[in-house]
């Protein structure tokens, strides 16, 4: 197989792939998709506009700022995370626009309802190692309240 | 599409069960066709709703095994799985395939087996329902997600979590009043009397939801007999008829537009009604997926019963119990009754159907019988919706 069929065969149809996106947050970068037909911005990335739907993007690193919208401190964790417990996952909208769920590093029993709304930034991130359901380690953003 | 009918149900005791999920099923099912008087070859097809019995019992294929149980083979046996939702999506599809006149006569239900995964590992399988890859590595929990949109719900309207808390409260206990009523619910005999102080007081899960904000893991099944409505009277007097069905799917929480306004359920909901031609105002009574008591108002708001931000007064008010606005949950929904999630939804048209037979535990039946009733299920975080409304005419 040479030449324009080679190519045909490794044509991707994702711009941007989750292992390139954890590894981002791995580095402390949010990175995203931007939408040239609509102008959206899509984090975590798809394979589509998670806006309108269209397929015209292009990486581009989020500045990992943006309001907290909610979040909750589990008390009752799932297998794997014991020793975690307490911890605060959230959902944050960011400056950009999409809002990305992450963990938020702040004191358990401070977390109160007043954090709604907060400016919060990304300041790292976490990485489960995965049991054996999860087909490896994952990571996910980690916030830290603007004070 | 011709109009279906309901003419046989089976339920069994919800609960800690010693059965295997084939046993329970099978319970299910043979009461349905008991109850239809029918025999178990006259149905042509099963469809069965299922969500993790690969983790619980190590069987995937449950539905050809249930059918293999029942000397049902060769016909088709399908598991359907949408979470919590799958035995609504499995009834759904059901009544879709005897609508198209492939089938005259068909099984549809479903069984979980929940609790012998003890609290760790099932809420570890049931989280399994977000969305891994952004979800999984936060450890997000199903009580997380919802105690998320709780808070979310305090934001908007400008509830003070102390005051939401004290009106989520009022879900539990309507729930376990009727639960405790009811002797097929988990919680039958027990917590009939629950205080909100004590819903408020039991310990955190995931802040701002208690233990007595959840329901509880659950083994179980239920079961139906549906066939074309125009056969239904041969079988019996009182049928009651699947008058229309919605479904919907959601995706990550983080692409959500607002925790408290699933558009998932918002359409699954309107398909129905616009299916059945009929409106709110025409239901007498619902049993919905209270799987947290926030759901129970969130639920309310999205399938158009109060206004956004209303369920949560209109509960504490009374207006979601007997002789209020629209009695909901009068078989102790998820929280009183028990979630054995693959069943949940053949549970929840179950206990529709006993409502309109007159056949509801004492103090639980609504008087006169109700006309119409409607299911809500929901699968994962807002991933899978559905609605089955009935009524007890064409």
């Amino acid at each position: 197989m040479v030449g324009k069929e080679q190519e045909e065969m490794e044509k991707g149809y994702t711009v941007l792939t989750y292992a390139e996106y954890e590894e981002g947050l791995r580095n402390g970068r949010l990175l995203g998709l931007r939408c040239a037909s609509c102008g959206g911005i899509t984090c975590h990335p798809m394979p589509v506009c998670q806006w309108c739907g269209r397929r015209v993007l292009k990486r581009i690193e989020l500045s990992g700022e943006g309001e907290l919208t909610t979040f909750t401190v589990i008390r009752v964790p799932s297998e794997g995370f014991e020793e975690d417990a307490p911890y605060i996952p959230c959902l944050v909208k960011t400056k950009e626009g999409p809002c990305v769920v992450g963990r938020l590093d702040y004191n358990t029993e401070n977390a109160m309802q007043e954090l709604i709304g907060k400016q919060v930034k990304m300041k790292g991130s976490y990485t489960y190692e995965g049991d054996k359901y999860s087909g490896g380690a994952h990571t996910c953003p980690v916030f830290g309240v603007v004070e | 599409m011709r109009r279906i009918a309901i003419i046989g149900i089976g339920h069994t005791k919800f609960g800690r069960a010693s059965k295997t999920s084939l046993e329970l099923f099978s319970e299910a099912a043979l009461e349905a066709i008991d109850d239809a008087g029918v025999e178990l070859k006259d149905t042509e097809a099963l469809f069965q709703g299922a969500a993790l019995p690969g983790f619980e019992e190590g069987q995937v294929m449950p539905a050809v095994f249930s059918a293999a149980e029942l000397n049902m083979c060769p016909i088709p046996a399908t598991r359907y799985e949408g979470a919590c939702a799958s035995a609504s999506i499995a009834i759904r599809e059901a009544a879709m395939w005897v609508g198209s006149g492939e089938y005259d006569m068909v099984l549809a239900g479903g069984v979980e087996k929940a609790s012998s995964m003890g609290t760790l590992f099932a809420t570890r399988t049931f989280a399994m329902a977000c969305h891994a890859p952004t979800e999984g590595p936060v450890g997000l929990t199903f009580p997380g997600v919802f105690a998320m949109a709780a808070r979310r719900y305090s934001k908007n309207y400008d509830i003070p979590i102390d005051k939401l808390r004290e009106k989520m409260a009022h879900v539990s206990v309507k729930n376990h009043k009727h639960g405790a009523l009811n002797p097929l619910a988990q919680f039958y005999k027990k917590l009939g009397d629950l205080k909100v102080e004590d819903v408020i007081n039991s310990r955190y899960v995931a802040d701002p939801l208690t233990l007595l904000d959840c329901c509880p893991f659950s083994d179980g099944a239920a079961a139906v007999v549906l066939c074309a409505a125009e056969e239904a009277k041969k079988y019996t007097d009182d049928p009651v008829y699947i008058l229309g069905t919605g479904q919907g799917s959601g995706g990550p929480l983080s692409k959500m537009e607002d925790l408290t306004k699933p558009v998932s359920r918002i359409n699954s909901a309107r398909m129905a009604f616009k299916h059945a031609g009929l409106s709110p105002s025409d239901i007498d009574v619902l049993e919905l997926h209270d799987c947290f008591t926030i759901a129970e108002l969130i639920a309310l708001e999205s399938m158009g019963f109060f206004g956004w931000g209303e369920a949560a007064d209109a509960t504490a008010d009374g207006q979601t119990d007997l002789g209020g606005k629209i009695p909901v949950n009068m078989s102790g929904g998820l929280i009183g009754k028990g979630h054995p999630i693959g069943a949940t939804g053949a549970s929840q048209v179950y206990w529709l159907v006993k409502q309109m037979r007159g056949e509801a535990p004492k103090d639980n039946q609504i008087n006169p019988v109700p006309e119409y009733g409607m299911t809500d299920t929901l699968g994962g975080d807002f991933g899978t919706l559905c609605h089955i409304i009935v009524g007890r005419t064409k």
